[in-house]
């Protein structure tokens, strides 16, 4: 019998992708659909004066114009997480209007929605709305938004802060212990702003059927039950069972599509309002403008050793940007998601990470792929890199000095970190052990000692990252100021012929659920991956459901389905025992049959799901059907590992950094599609090494993005990545049924350190300590002139 | 992404272009490739009310020799002039240059001749026309003209090319000792510094992109360089405005400037 886990089997979804056959939202076409375009604000901060819609109005076919002063102005979309001041005050939370109404607080925020019976329509009537405006000074930048005297961005909180947090050990605990420590590591840079770039651009249809008074709502998003229940609960008041949410095929979120955006619940609202469907999809000058951004730290970091170069002490304070607006998961990202990994691989003894979050005059930032965890990491591996060159000490020995020893989480117990997390399992230095040896790395030191003799500039930079994912146990974000639960629902649904239908409440947006759900759901039932569909981004479908991010699909959904397969398996027993006139006791299920042990006397899945719904010759008591539905909570995060090494030449006449090889070994636990787990580590790294490298989002002093489109900002493209050397080591997690760790962060979380780690080794025979990301031509050449 | 409303008109003959362009005067563009133009467009940044597309004239898009000199239509495209023996053999360095276009889809679109009209600062091309001294014939109501290439570029996006006319070929005279360097500018692509060099004998010749809002021959290399020879890069930017962006500043690209002339001469 074939079975499935563990097999690069190609991804079913794509055939469909590769035919342009996919169902995204903008090929979707209802009957008599409108079409839609915002007027956007081109200040970051402004007071709006007047907005005069009459000519756009007037213009023949377009169908209505809605601004901030129609009735949908007083609506706003909810953030989903409060992360309160470390003295007790509750988090500062704006309301987050549909429409701005008197005042403007980053460029792209819209102002009115044109909506006309076609998209030129709509674009041509857009603009003839009249907007005066008052320009204001703006402030971007998290720290200068914290100055006194600072542009306000919301006028009721002078000091600009949504929140000033912290976490770890008593501050004044590590301070002493810096003080007293031999040898202190010191870092200030900024961890840039970066744009997501999905490739499909966030696109919505809202339609209202007035005859069963329900609502559809057709959206990119990452998680169409959270957006209905932000939705409904939040923005716009609606029942909640009178709106459906589709998100069939979707082009990549990052996190990007986590969030529930304006435009949506506005969408909505309006669909109602003119009695047919709207669509919006955004243009890429709107998505780098609209999209919530990830990262933006601004970070003062010091670290103590001892004689022999373990970490005794680590203090940071860090002022991250929030933008004008708290997104659905804004305030977790530099916090929850960010300070629970300042202990990363290492045994420190005493942690404190203080954040303050202020607003600023630019779209929100949340959480963007890795989300929190490669700051974490940033920090931490650049530390780490930079004290074994000050205390001159190899970077691979410093860390094999601190790393915690291995744990299974089964024998051993969990590793209790000094920032709230308990970690499942590890083997920090079999990661490393195992990425040396993949790069050669003493050969590489002797190559780069020759190199550099004939004026080559050879570097190598190491990163050991660990993530928190698998997200989450709900009791414990609750407690750290979640407003959801993060809990997955799976579904299984035995048809009548055994053919087998799952509805997962996560949502594949280029990961390949279709594909790997099936793999295991296949095996543990028996049956061919052909008889099992994977149901996905239906409100109507699939029961409820929290959505894919923090790389929780297969350890928290995959665990749900799970559940649900144990009860059919369960039940089905107690038919297969009716029918095979014998104990449950004395059955075995494999390869598709129940078995009296000991005979040839067997059932298939088939024969027994028919008899579920047939149920002539039936177990007494028993209900007909063969259809379970389980809510999974996790009882903790997962902890994937791993140590990625970037090899890198820096030109030096230009500056100009070449990759040249980039060593990948991580530990995600047990692999279901190692296919798909390298795709993952691919497309992860190629994003991670574009922070590092090319990508940043530039806002010049009036709040202007100067970085709007692919001609000013800069994506890394295949000529920019060496062939991704991978492997894995397997430490399965010990708490969930398939041992998965999840591995859709990993890549962009280990590997932007490795690469800056990289080029300052390489230039560090030159006096260079460090360079702010992105490392470009000219800040490498930069560097060295100093 | 969506431009604004327009006519489009497919013209089959030069002659004809002229005469839509003269009829609808500034409301009206040239369209050739569509690889600057119809970006813009898309942006709204540029709303021509009608299009004259000259795409399909036929005479335009050829490569010949004549002479001393290798006549390139001004419809040709990148991806032409890239595969072309003729220009391979006899005149190298342009399809040196027109490799480094973009990518495989824009040089299959865009054309010599838009390229030229549009006069990007940071565009590739006119650092070797410069260097060539290569010839734009262009045609206009009055009838057709030459503009030497050193006439040619008068400011970011501003070319001697008046309201009416076409450019309809570029002369280059046939040039095997030369060769243009190109550093790329990491989001788009484009020159942060082209330069082209063109040796004849000791004596060279110069062409420099992307280095400040209007391309230039760089005299003071050229000078110097029968003196100094490749150490003559250090004038690269000598009386020259640099310019200065999120990419390179006025002192990083200077230094660049230096580097690939300097490399350009010892290539
Ligand atoms: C993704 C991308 C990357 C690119 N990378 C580069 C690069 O690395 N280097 C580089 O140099 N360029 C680059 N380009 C620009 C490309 O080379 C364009 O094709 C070129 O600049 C314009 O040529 P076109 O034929 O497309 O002109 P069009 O866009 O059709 O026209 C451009 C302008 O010239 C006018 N025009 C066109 N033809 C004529 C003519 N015969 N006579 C008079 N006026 C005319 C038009 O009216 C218009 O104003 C890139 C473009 C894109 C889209």
């Amino acid at each position: 019998m074939e079975t499935f886990i563990g097999k690069s089997i190609k991804r079913r979804e794509d055939d469909r992708f590769l035919k342009g056959a996919g169902r995204y939202t903008d090929d979707i076409k209802l009957k008599g659909m409108t079409h839609s375009a915002f007027v956007r604000s081109p200040y970051a901060h402004a007071n709006i004066i007047s907005i005069d819609v009459s000519e756009a109005q007037n213009m023949e076919g377009v169908v209505a114009v809605f601004t901030g002063n129609d009735a949908c102005g007083a609506f706003g979309v909810p953030c989903g997480w409060q992360v309160d001041f470390k003295n007790g005050e509750t988090m500062r939370e704006p309301l987050h209007p549909l429409l701005a109404k008197d005042v403007i607080r980053h460029v792209g925020e819209a102002v009115a929605i044109v909506i006309a019976e076609t998209q030129e329509l709509a674009r041509d009537a857009a603009e003839l709305v009249k907007v005066k405006y008052k320009g204001l000074p703006a402030v971007t930048d998290p720290k200068k938004a914290m100055e006194a005297g600072a542009p306000k961005v919301h006028d009721q909180w002078p000091d600009n802060a949504a929140f000033d947090w912290c976490i770890g050990n008593d501050r004044a605990a590590v301070e002493a212990a810096l003080a007293n420590a031999h040898h202190v590591t010191e870092m200030e840079y900024k961890n840039h702003r970066v744009a997501p770039n999905a490739i499909e651009p966030r696109s919505y249809i809202a339609s209202y059927d007035v005859n069963v008074d329900k609502y559809t709502l057709y959206t990119s998003t990452q998680n169409p039950h959270l957006i209905r229940l932000l939705l409904c609960a939040f923005a716009l008041g609606i029942p909640e069972h009178k709106v459906r949410i589709v998100s069939y095929d979707v082009g990549g979120g990052f996190g990007s599509k986590i969030y529930h955006y304006t435009e949506e619940a506005l969408l909505t609202w309006a669909s109602k309002e003119i009695g047919r469907p709207i669509k919006w999809t955004s243009d890429r000058s709107e998505a780098f403008l609209t999209d919530a951004h990830g990262r933006d730290h601004v970070v003062h970091s010091k670290m103590g050793f001892d004689k022999e170069g373990k970490i005794v002490a680590h203090l940071t304070d860090e002022y991250c940007a929030l933008g004008a607006y708290l997104s659905t998961f804004a305030p977790a990202v530099p916090t929850y998601l960010h300070g629970t990994l300042f202990q990363g691989v290492y045994t420190t003894p005493l942690i404190h990470l203080n954040v303050v979050a202020p607003f600023t005059h630019t779209v929100a930032v949340d959480a963007y792929r890795g989300a929190g965890r490669p700051e974490a990491t940033y920090l931490l591996e650049r530390m780490l890199s930079k004290a074994a060159k000050e205390m001159n000490m190899d970077p691979a020995e410093l860390r094999f000095k601190n790393f915690i020893p291995p744990f299974d989480g089964v024998t051993q117990p969990g590793f209790q970190t000094q920032v709230a997390l308990q970690y499942d399992s590890g083997n920090y230095e079999g990661v490393l052990k195992r990425g040396l040896e993949m790069l050669g790395y003493e050969d590489f030191r002797k190559e780069q000692a020759e190199a550099r003799k004939n004026g080559k500039l050879l570097g190598v930079g190491i990163s050991t990252y660990i993530e928190g994912c698998g997200i989450a146990p709900s009791a414990v974000v609750g407690a750290l100021g979640a407003r959801a639960g993060l809990y997955e629902v799976g579904h299984v649904r035995v048809q009548p012929t055994g053919k087998v239908s799952v509805f997962t409440g996560a949502h594949s947006h280029g990961q390949g659920h279709e594909t790997v759900f099936a793999q295991f759901v296949a095996d543990k039932l028996g049956i061919a991956m052909d008889d099992v569909d994977i149901v996905h981004g239906d409100t109507d479908q699939v029961a409820f459901g929290m959505g894919t991010y923090g790389s929780r699909s297969l350890s928290v959904g995959g665990s749900a389905i799970i559940k649900s397969i144990d009860k059919i398996l369960e039940k089905g027993a107690k038919i297969a025992a009716h029918k095979l006139e014998a104990a449950e006791e004395d059955l075995v299920y494999a390869e598709g049959k129940w078995t009296v042990k000991g005979t040839d006397k067997s059932i298939s899945f088939g024969d027994v799901s028919l008899t579920a719904y047939v149920p002539h010759d039936y177990p007494e008591g028993l209900e007909p059907g063969l259809d379970f539905s389980s809510f999974y909570d996790p009882s903790n995060f997962t902890y994937p590992f791993g140590t990625h090494i970037a090899v890198v030449e820096v030109c030096a006449d230009t500056g100009k950094v070449t990759l040249q090889r980039f060593v990948a070994c991580d530990d995600v636990g047990n692999v279901m599609n190692p296919m798909i787990v390298d795709g993952q580590i691919h497309g992860g790294v190629v994003q991670g090494v574009g922070q590092a490298l090319l990508e940043e989002v530039v806002y010049d002093d009036e709040g202007q993005m100067i970085t709007g489109s692919y001609m000013d900002y800069a994506m890394p493209r295949a000529d920019d990545i060496p062939m991704i050397e991978t492997d894995r080591t397997v430490t399965p997690c010990p708490h969930n049924p398939l041992g998965v760790k999840g591995a859709g962060e990993a890549g962009a979380i280990g590997s932007t350190p490795a690469v800056v780690n990289a080029v300052v080794d390489a230039l560090a025979h030159l006096g260079v300590t460090d360079i702010q990301m992105p490392v470009t031509p000219q800040r490498v050449w930069k560097a060295m002139q100093n | 992404m969506i431009p604004a409303k327009f006519d489009y008109i497919k013209a089959s003959s030069v002659q004809e272009a002229i005469g839509l362009l003269d009829e609808h005067g500034f409301d009206a563009k040239i369209v050739s490739g569509g690889h600057s133009l119809i970006p813009a467009m898309k942006l709204r940044l540029s709303r021509p009310e009608v299009l004259i597309d000259i795409s399909g004239i036929s005479g335009m898009n050829t490569i010949t020799e004549e002479g001393n000199e290798i006549v390139i239509g001004a419809s040709c495209t990148h991806a032409d002039i890239v595969k072309s023996d003729l220009v391979n053999a006899k005149l190298n360095m342009l399809a040196q240059t027109a490799k480094c276009i973009g990518d495989i889809q824009v040089r299959n679109r865009g054309t010599i001749g838009g390229s030229l009209a549009h006069a990007d600062p940071s565009a590739d091309y006119p650092a070797t026309v410069l260097a060539c001294d290569a010839t734009i014939v262009v045609e206009g109501k009055e009838g057709s003209r030459s503009i030497a290439a050193t006439d040619f570029f008068l400011g970011i996006f501003t070319t001697a090319l008046a309201e009416d006319e076409l450019i309809t070929a570029i002369r280059f005279p046939k040039v095997t000792t030369g060769n243009y360097q190109k550093f790329f500018q990491s989001a788009s692509r484009f020159a942060v510094v082209g330069v082209a060099v063109v040796k004849e004998g000791d004596a060279v010749k110069v062409g420099v992109t992307g280095v400040s809002d209007t391309p230039y021959r760089a005299t003071a290399v050229e000078n110097a360089y029968a003196a100094e020879g490749s150490k003559a890069a250090e004038h690269a930017t000598d009386g020259v405005e640099v310019m200065s962006d999120h990419f390179a500043d006025e002192e990083y690209r200077t230094h660049l400037a230096k580097v690939f002339v300097k490399k350009a001469l010892e290539a």
